[in-house]
């Protein structure tokens, strides 16, 4: 009978010591982990020169403080908060798919850190005066993931495809205006425009693939990009390899990196600690400090602007006065201190401050404090003495946004404005406030490129994109000036008109670009920002030890 | 077999009712799925030519209809919103099918985790006669039960994976690279759900036990001469898990139809999370045949449970 007892018991026992099964691998992992806090102090201060390289805002200098000699091969994981829309680079839209897809896939040109372009797989070329053919030539010997040299065929059937020449779908919008792709002659590719864009040159960045490889069974997504296409799996995320043929010389170093879909920030920071993941690129400003000691975390402008979104045709906010009295009753500063920790660039208007060129601070119209005073005035004005209900719709799913929203709201309230959130998945977001507008007011940001006219264009009277309804013909004819200028200068004065007449007429309450914050193992450097979002892996590298 | 026709008749039916109702809410619920899949930068033509792809110009009964007798026909649909190869989109089947391992192993691993600990805690709990014991283990049972697994999770993954580093949270393994941490990665989330369920089930088995204990057949077999081991794992137990086959049924089938808060918790990419990530991206084909695969699974354990118990009580069958 005992005997029975303690024979179950002894059971039970070793089930639990099966459960406890890690304790062998405890030493293991906790000694891993203690080299990765010695490397860290010693390492200590050039996380410290980069943590204040980023509060300077400066991409570059932030890059140049990473220490430590290169050493090729190994291999990295990535946490990356998105699954890809689409493995098509043409048909990829959202941002988080892009990031990745910069590895893989290459235009003629390409971005670099600076926000300029520079020459991919074309090695030269020309535009005419008039700025309607563009002429590329074609860089010697650059090589396909699957082996075959890039020719004149696959650049237009890729330029023809994402145009909509091909089958009469545009993919790429701003390629839309192309109207003929020709072979010169193998080495040189001219291209045809309707209408002449000194910004067109930034749509060149364009994917391009294998003639035919748009329509092909297997579908293998094959660039030329410095890692290759490994593996895609729904809900775990992108494995690419190192591409040993690249054109450019010395890139990339590492061997293999892995995407790896990360399920929400939480569970990102222990798989930060717990080694899984080297890198992460969406930190909010208390992971950074929580995880400033163990890792290298580095900063810099991001290309969304952000803003408390008014639908210019509802009433109350159709009045002008309204609409300003909101832009004055927000306390852009402390918007700043709470959600970014004070790292955000504040904007009034629709442009990036990176665009330096185009960009002009208005900052001082509203100012960046409160002005309840003024605000209450302008309400009065309008016949709304005692303030006005605004419903804030915010997609959920973006922290940032919610977090913003809820300091804006108590800021209207203090104003007299009875502001209430309301959360909403953002599927419902994109068919309710973006293609319906039918809403009041969201908080939510919207994404550049390089080009000035990509977030000034949308608040055209007429724009598809045009989901606050800002109606403004001298706005709409201040657009088309700067986007048909051809003389930079001229250009660059027309921008800035857009840019005051939207923030004078408040077309929305403008208020931040917010920073973009990463963790990255301290063993690691070369990470690059781009005024684009993309990670670019292709120069990240482990340091000598 | 008459039995077995009915059951499968009520199977077919709910099948139906809950597919209809799963396509009727997605056509109510706010949230289009082109503008869900292109985003806000997509060209107009492009636009039109996806809602050309995915069949969404037709009336919403003609897509039911054409949805389900694919599936009758064995064609599960492709899924809107994740991509097979450049090309291509993923069939349901195949996506569901490289979840399907992840979501079952981790409800067997669970199983047996609930098996092992609770039937040995259950019986020695039974016979103990020590009130120390009695009430210790009353108290952990009740405590263990209370806890909601999702906060069970967290703490398990506090515990065993900051503070002894058994294994790095959200650091899931694929099944194809590495088997063994792949099940090494489950015992985790595994202790997780069956923690409150061995607990639970340990109860269960107990009270069975103490009550089949007092019962006639028990004083007979012991005035019989029966060893008290014979009249304990012969007699009693074995009558005392009839309520506890019921309850691991229902268990079974909450894993097996995926363990959504678990796989959220410790980032497992089951059939639970794609089912709430194919939701919010209103990807209907998947969530059609997650649902329909649900459905079947409660009500196939739960036939499973049915037919076990005429196999373990004999008195049922004859009724």
């Amino acid at each position: 009978m005992k005997k029975r007892i303690s024979v179950l018991l002894i059971m039970a026992l070793l089930t639990m010591a099966a459960l406890g099964g890690c304790a062998g691998g405890t030493d293991g992992s906790s000694g891993d982990n203690s080299s990765v806090e010695s490397q860290t102090g010693s390492t200590d201060g050039s996380s410290e020169d980069n943590a204040s390289a980023a509060s300077q805002a400066e991409s570059s200098e932030s890059s140049q403080s990473q220490a430590g000699s290169p050493v090729y091969g190994g291999s990295i994981v990535v946490g990356i908060q998105q699954d890809v829309d689409s493995l098509d680079p043409h048909k990829a839209t959202a941002a988080g798919t892009k990031e990745i897809l910069f590895n893989i896939f290459e235009g003629l040109v390409k971005p670099d850190e600076n926000g300029d372009l520079m020459n991919a797989l074309a090695s030269d070329y020309t535009i005419s005066e008039d700025g309607l053919v563009y002429t590329f030539t074609l860089r010697e010997g650059v090589k396909f993931h699957n082996g075959n040299t890039v020719t004149a065929e696959d650049v237009k059937y890729s330029l023809d495809r994402a145009s909509g020449l091909l089958d009469g779908t545009p993919l790429i919008s701003s390629l839309s205006v192309l109207t003929s792709v020709d072979i010169l002659d193998e080495k040189t590719v001219q291209v045809t425009v309707g209408s002449a864009n000194t910004e067109l040159i930034y749509s060149f960045v364009a994917a391009i693939i294998p003639a035919g490889s748009g329509e092909e069974e297997s579908g293998t997504p094959i660039g030329t990009g410095p890692f290759s296409f490994v593996s895609y799996k729904p809900q775990e995320g992108v494995v690419i390899a190192k591409n040993a043929d690249y054109w450019q010389e010395g890139l990339p170093y590492l061997d293999e990196v892995n995407f790896k879909i990360v399920n929400s920030p939480d569970t990102a920071l222990l798989e930060l600690k717990g080694g899984s993941i080297q890198i992460y690129p969406y930190l909010t400003d208390s992971q950074a400090n929580e995880l400033k000691d163990s890792f290298q975390i580095l900063s810099a402008p991001s290309d969304v602007v952000q803003a408390l979104f008014l639908n210019n045709a509802v009433e109350p906010l159709n009045d002008v006065r309204v609409r300003q009295a909101i832009c004055y009753a927000l306390d852009l500063d402390m918007v700043n201190e709470f959600v970014a920790g004070g790292g955000a660039t504040l904007v009034s208007s629709a442009m990036l401050p990176t665009l330096q060129t185009y960009y002009v601070d208005l900052t001082d119209t509203y100012g960046s404090s409160a002005n309840i005073q003024k605000a209450q005035e302008l309400m009065a004005d309008a016949g709304l003495p005692d303030g006005f209900d605004l419903e804030i719709t915010v997609p959920s799913n973006y922290e940032y946004h919610m977090q913003t929203a809820e300091v804006v709201a108590e800021q209207l309230k203090a104003a007299g404005i009875n502001a209430t959130i309301n959360p909403v998945e953002w599927s419902s977001w994109l068919s309710d406030c973006y293609t319906d507008r039918n809403y009041q007011s969201t908080i939510s940001g919207i994404t550049s490129d390089m080009t000035p006219g990509y977030l000034t264009n949308r608040f055209q009277t007429d724009s598809k994109k045009n989901f606050v309804n800002f109606a403004s013909d001298v706005y709409d004819e201040a657009y088309q000036n700067a986007a048909a200028a051809l003389d930079p200068a001229e250009k660059a004065e027309y921008y800035k008109q857009v840019q005051k007449i939207l923030c004078d007429e408040a077309g929305s309450a403008f208020i931040q670009v917010p920073p973009i914050t990463i963790a990255m193992d301290p063993k690691l450097a070369g990470y690059k920002f781009y005024p684009v979002y993309v990670q670019d892996m292709s120069t990240v590298y482990y340091t000598e030890q | 077999m008459k039995y077995l026709g009915k059951k499968i008749a009520t199977l077919i039916m709910t099948l139906f009712v809950v597919s209809a109702a799963a396509f009727i809410a997605f056509q109510i619920i706010p949230g289009d799925v082109v503008t869900s899949i292109l985003g806000t930068e997509a060209t107009p033509e492009r636009e039109a030519q996806l809602r050309e792809e995915l069949g969404l110009n037709d009336p919403p009964v003609v897509r039911y209809f054409r949805w389900a007798g694919g599936v009758l026909r064995g064609d599960l649909g492709v899924s809107y919103r994740y991509a097979k190869n450049m090309n291509e989109m993923m069939p349901v089947a195949e996506l569901i099918g490289d979840k399907l391992p992840i979501t079952l192993s981790l409800a067997a691993i669970s199983l047996v985790l609930i098996v092992v600990v609770s039937i040995p805690l259950g019986v020695v709990w039974a016979r103990s006669k020590s009130k120390v014991l009695d009430a210790a283990l009353g108290v952990i049972t009740q405590a263990s039960m209370a806890i909601p697994s999702f906060f069970l999770g967290i703490i398990v993954t506090y515990l065993f994976g900051m503070v002894l580093k058994c294994f790095v949270p959200g650091g899931y393994v694929s099944y194809e690279k590495d088997m063994g941490g792949f099940l090494f990665y489950l015992l985790f989330p595994a202790m997780a759900i069956a923690l409150p369920k061995a607990a639970m089930t340990a109860r269960f088995l107990r009270n069975s036990m103490l009550t089949e204990m007092k019962s006639d057949y028990v004083r007979t077999a012991r005035s019989k001469g029966c060893s008290e081991r014979r009249v304990m794992y012969g007699h009693v137990l074995r009558n005392a898990m009839m309520p506890v086959i019921t309850f691991w049924g229902m268990i079974l089938a909450e894993i097996v139809a995926g363990s959504i808060v678990v796989e959220q918790v410790f980032s497992l990419p089951g059939i639970g999370r794609l089912l709430i990530s194919s939701i919010s991206t209103r990807d209907l084909p998947v969530v059609e045949i997650l649902i329909l695969y649900i459905t079947f699974v409660v009500i196939f354990v739960y036939f499973l449970v049915d037919i076990l118990y005429r196999v373990v009580d004999p008195r049922i069958s004859s009724r």
